[in-house]
Order: C-alpha cells, then sequence, then structure tokens
C-alpha cells in the first residue's frame, strides 16, 4: 500500500493540485485535508502548500498558522510525521516556530518568478535524502515575500548542524541570509523550502523534473520508517 | 470602554525595503535630508468595558504571538482610556 500523503487547502492556498499531482507521480497516495478540520484522515505525511493564505493578511502564514488543521499538524510534526512547507507552507512553518527564522519582503521589492538553480546541502532530511551530496537541481521560484532572516547565532546553528537543505546558486533571488533557500529542524522531518519543486515534475510543464525527488525521498524515508 | 494601541516595528537589525522605498520617494517628491525610514504597522483596538488585568495579560501574549512575530519585529502596546478624553 502507498503512504498517504495529505495536502493542506487554506483559503488562498494556490497550488495544492500541483502538490497533489506531484504526490502521486513519486507514487503516492495524495489526499486533500481542509484548514477547518482538525483531522488529518491518518496520512503518513503532510505538505502544506504554495499560495497566499488568508490573503497574506496581517504577516504571511500568521493567520494561517491558527487553523485547526495546524494544531493537528504541529502535533504530528513533534512526534516525527514528516512535514514539507513549500513557499507559503515555509512561512506558516516559520510562523508555527516549528522552524526558526522568519520570511520578509524581497529586499528589490518586486515580485520574482523565474527558473532557480539550487544546490542540495542536506540529504539526510525526510524531504532531501533521495538526492545526491551537492546536487545541483532547477525549480521555479515565484515569491514576494521569500527573504529568509534570522539572527546570526541561528545562521551558525542552522549552517554547523547542516540543516540548511538548500541553497541558491548563481543569483540571490530575495536577500534570503546566506543564500538560504530551505531548512530543515534538528529531527530532519520538518521541511520549508521557499522554490516550488512540485511544478518541477513533469518534462511537459517543469524546467526539468527535479522536484520529483522531495517527494520521492518523503515516500523512502516514509518505507524505511515502516522497516525498523 | 477602553481602547488599546498596539505598535509593530521590524527589528533594527531587519532590513525594511518598504521602508527604504518610502525613503527614496520622499527624497523624489522635494524632502531633503532624508536619512532613514523604517515602516510599521499599527493596531487599534476597541474593547468593552474596563481592561481588567486578564484581558490586559491576554492582549499583551497575542501582541506577541499574533499580533507581531518576535522572531523579526518589536511591539509596544499603550492603553488608551476613555475617560481621560481619547
Amino acid at each position: 500500500m502507498s503512504a498517504r500523503i495529505g495536502v493542506v487547502t487554506f483559503p488562498g492556498s494556490l497550488d495544492e493540485a500541483d502538490a497533489a499531482r506531484a504526490v502521486t507521480i513519486a507514487g503516492g497516495e495524495a489526499v486533500s485535508l481542509w484548514h477547518g478540520d482538525d483531522d488529518v484522515k491518518n496520512v503518513d505525511a503532510v505538505v502544506l502548500p504554495g499560495g497566499f493564505s488568508y490573503g497574506d493578511y496581517l504577516r504571511c502564514g500568521a493567520i494561517a498558522r491558527f487553523a485547526p488543521v495546524m494544531d493537528t499538524i504541529i502535533d504530528a510534526a513533534h512526534r516525527g510525521m514528516p512535514v514539507f512547507g513549500i513557499c507559503n507552507g515555509f512561512q506558516i512553518l516559520c510562523e508555527t516556530h516549528l522552524l526558526p527564522g522568519a520570511l520578509t519582503r524581497n529586499d528589490h521589492l518586486h515580485f520574482v518568478c523565474r527558473d532557480q538553480k539550487l544546490r542540495i546541502e542536506n540529504t539526510a532530511s525526510a524531504w532531501t535524502r533521495d538526492f545526491a551530496p551537492d546536487q545541483e537541481i532547477v525549480i521555479p521560484l515565484k515569491n514576494g515575500e521569500g527573504g529568509y532572516v534570522a539572527d546570526e547565532a541561528t545562521l551558525d546553528r542552522l549552517e554547523g548542524d547542516g540543516r540548511v537543505i538548500a541553497r541558491y546558486l548563481d543569483v540571490n533571488p530575495n536577500g534570503s541570509r546566506r543564500d538560504i533557500a530551505g531548512i530543515t529542524n534538528e529531527r530532519g522531518n520538518v521541511v520549508g523550502l521557499m522554490p516550488h519543486p512540485e511544478h518541477a515534475v513533469e518534462s511537459l510543464t517543469g524546467p526539468s523534473t527535479d522536484g520529483l525527488i522531495f517527494f520521492a525521498s518523503a515516500l523512502s524515508s516514509l518505507m524505511a520508517g515502516a522497516g525498523q | 470602554m477602553a481602547r488599546v494601541i498596539v505598535d509593530v516595528m521590524l527589528k533594527p537589525e531587519i532590513l525594511d525595503p518598504q521602508g527604504r522605498a518610502v525613503q527614496g520617494a520622499l527624497g523624489r517628491l522635494r524632502l531633503s535630508g532624508v536619512t532613514d525610514v523604517r515602516q510599521g504597522k499599527q493596531f487599534i483596538i476597541e474593547l468593552e468595558g474596563d481592561l481588567d488585568d486578564a484581558r490586559r495579560a491576554t492582549l499583551e501574549e497575542l501582541a506577541g504571538e499574533l499580533l507581531s512575530n518576535p522572531v523579526i519585529e518589536d511591539y509596544t502596546m499603550t492603553v488608551v482610556d476613555d475617560e481621560a478624553g481619547a
């Protein structure tokens, strides 16, 4: 039986259909979750998709953090369930403090949309374990508030512990500190990434199929967990 | 009736690109000598009845939990009493 990966829809989510499609193409069973339910339907992992939850009012992700479904997801994340926040999902994970730091307005103030080169720097997390060390990938990036910030001590700790999962190459598109595109928590089950792997899973529409590896990683991580 | 004002500002060490854009605009619109602009948010909260200690404590908590993100922002909370003629 394939693993069940839940994809949450908040009011204002945009990319839940692509995220669900990516799960399916990777070989998992995509399960739609609703922000207003506290039930996560026994899923094995969760994706928080991109978009503009609650219109980005107050701060990106600030209101989504308090959605009923998030209480359940936060508890499950603390118990080790794989959780992947993409773009707005990354912002939500920072607002919940499951991940350190915050995402702020791009330093140049413009919305940016481009195919972005990244280097994968952590191949131990639940969502990156199938990558080769230092693998370079190209996936779409699209954000207005994607500048990753944290205090210097936190940045040092993230780098020292190998918790930067991906870094921007060639161009820093949004002013992120130390070119950080994605990070993981200490346990490696919670991952946030600003660019969009779910838009790079089919050669017809994506700049590559590199994005698929994130979703395949979660499936192989769950298989490895089940085999233990 | 009580009125509480919560001001939220980015911490000084956090880059404020919006403030910087406003600074540039002020300069273009004939204001000389602008050395810095920081942009923040103000919440004006109206409450029924007097602000008792319990609600004040809750509000203080939510100012740091919902209205601001302590990772990047500082807040100040000011209680404006209607009896004082506000």
